[in-house]
């Protein structure tokens, strides 16, 4: 899975830091910063959950073929 | 009340009157359940028409789908100045043109002057920064229970100002970055007044004019002075955006904390599972706030036609947005009414939707966690010393009690 985040949309909720840490982190100003791209796993369950609490819609995830 | 007959319809409700739309239901009948005739709204679908007390008519959203789906919809704003703008209650109305100008900043300006002003507080209330309070949290929490434990165990106290306002007082003062006599003028200040408005206005334009002196902060005062310094921010920004912070912040989440121990208490079995280490405190707080909830709704207006949920929102309409009763929304959450911290669905929406989603939501999780899991594991005997019905509580916007009795 790919995973991609619109830091112009982003409103610096936190709600990705705290549902998945491994994927999302918060840089200085607060907004979005992706630890990885790609995920599998248990990441990729988190990175689907985060995306849904997302506030502001500025998560997205793609499906990646192998 | 048994939460079995929660869903019961609630008959001859005051609110309903005959032949004509049901008004906003603002009474709970119970303490830590949203008004019954919510469910009444519900059966009239997620999106349905009330009549407000003045007469006006708006739409009440109870479907957690719409809630959602509206809060991220720009054709919906915030702007209190609007003819529109639906009053929620008389006290509302009457405080109207915009009870103080500093309230307006961030709760009532839609982007792009929001997103501006989102960004210049973001920093210090990013999730890490927050948690990083949570030791100096801790040990305020620590004292304030040393306080308690040594009061005679003959009379009760009362938990609320005992412990649960100064202690919110404090995660407020941690990250603004007031310590000191700087942080005991805020607690003062928090305490004396009724409205904080005005003399937080003062307390801030004093505070930033001694703020050169006292370099090396790293709170959000210190944050937003640097803006100014830097000329990016204004004075007026800086005593706008610090008011709102303070104000916005500390009722909501005392009012949170105070329900969520009677509530606990009241709910034996499920604090039993927190206590055996079932369940971590953090998913604990998620439930604890979806179930309790406890303000009474979001208010916007629309500013062209909207489609949603089998309706037409007309631009002009205003609408309230009940966040209790997305939270009991049995299309998502299984078995609503009941309390169960073993409960993953985190989808709750306390702190709202969109891109005014709470912004202090990282500080009111962390004052709740550490609230709660400090005061159960210090007083594993903690209990109500009155019977739960005989409680006072606050009706209103923001649901509260008004005195919690304990014995420990």
């Amino acid at each position: 899975m790919r995973i991609t985040a619109d830091r112009s949309r982003c409103v610096g909720s936190g709600n990705c830091v705290r549902t998945a840490p491994g994927v999302f982190d918060q840089a200085d100003d607060g907004l979005v910063r992706l630890v990885g791209g790609t995920l599998s796993g248990e990441d990729a369950r988190n990175a689907a959950e985060a995306a849904s609490l997302c506030p502001a819609a500025a998560i997205f995830l793609t499906p990646q073929e192998d | 009340m048994p939460d079995a007959a929660r869903r019961t319809p609630a008959a001859a409700h005051p609110d309903r009157q005959p032949h004509d739309l049901p008004g906003l239901p603002l009474t709970r009948e119970c303490p830590y359940h949203p008004p019954r005739a919510y469910e009444d709204l519900r059966d009239r679908g997620p999106v349905t028409r009330i009549r407000l007390y003045d007469g006006r008519e708006a739409w009440a959203v109870t479907g957690h789908a719409a809630f959602r789906s509206l809060l991220t919809d720009e054709r919906l704003t915030v702007d209190r100045d609007k003819a529109e703008f639906p009053d929620l209650v008389r006290v509302l109305a009457l405080a109207r043109p915009g009870r103080h100008h500093a309230m307006r900043a961030l709760l009532r300006t839609d982007p792009p002057l929001h997103t501006e002003q989102r960004r210049a507080m973001l920093p210090s209330l990013a999730l890490k920064r927050v948690q990083s309070r949570r030791p100096a949290l801790q040990a305020a929490a620590d004292r304030l229970l040393d306080g308690l434990a040594a009061r005679p165990r003959t009379e009760p106290a009362e938990l609320i100002s005992a412990y649960v306002r100064p202690l919110v007082a404090t995660g407020m003062t941690e990250i603004l970055g007031l310590h000191g006599p700087d942080g005991s003028a805020l607690h003062d200040l928090l305490h004396r007044h009724f409205d904080l408005v005005p003399p937080l206005d003062d307390f801030l334009r004093s505070l930033l004019a001694r703020m050169p002196d006292r370099p090396g902060g790293d709170g959000l005062l210190d944050d937003l002075a640097a803006q100014v310094r830097d000329g990016r921010l204004t004075t007026e920004q800086f005593v706008h955006y610090g008011t709102v912070l303070v104000v916005a912040g500390q009722d909501v989440t005392i009012s949170t904390i105070a329900l969520a121990v009677l509530t606990l208490l009241v709910h034996g079995d499920e604090l039993d599972r927190l206590r055996a280490g079932e369940v971590p405190w953090s998913r604990a707080v998620e439930e604890l706030l979806r179930f309790l909830s406890v303000t009474s709704g979001l208010v916007r207006v629309a500013l062209a036609d909207i489609e949603t949920s089998g309706v037409v929102i007309r631009a002009g309409d205003g609408v309230v947005l009940l966040n209790p009763a997305a939270n009991r929304d049995p299309g998502v959450f299984e078995d609503a009414d009941r309390l169960d911290l073993r409960r993953r669905h985190g989808n709750h929406v306390s702190f709202g939707f969109g891109v005014h989603q709470c912004i202090g939501q990282n500080l009111a999780r962390l004052d709740v966690e550490v609230a709660l899991s400090r005061l159960f594991e210090r007083f594993p005997r903690l209990r109500l010393a009155a019977p739960v019905d005989e409680v006072p509580v606050r009706q209103g916007l923001v649901f509260g009690l008004g005195a919690l009795p304990v014995r420990w």
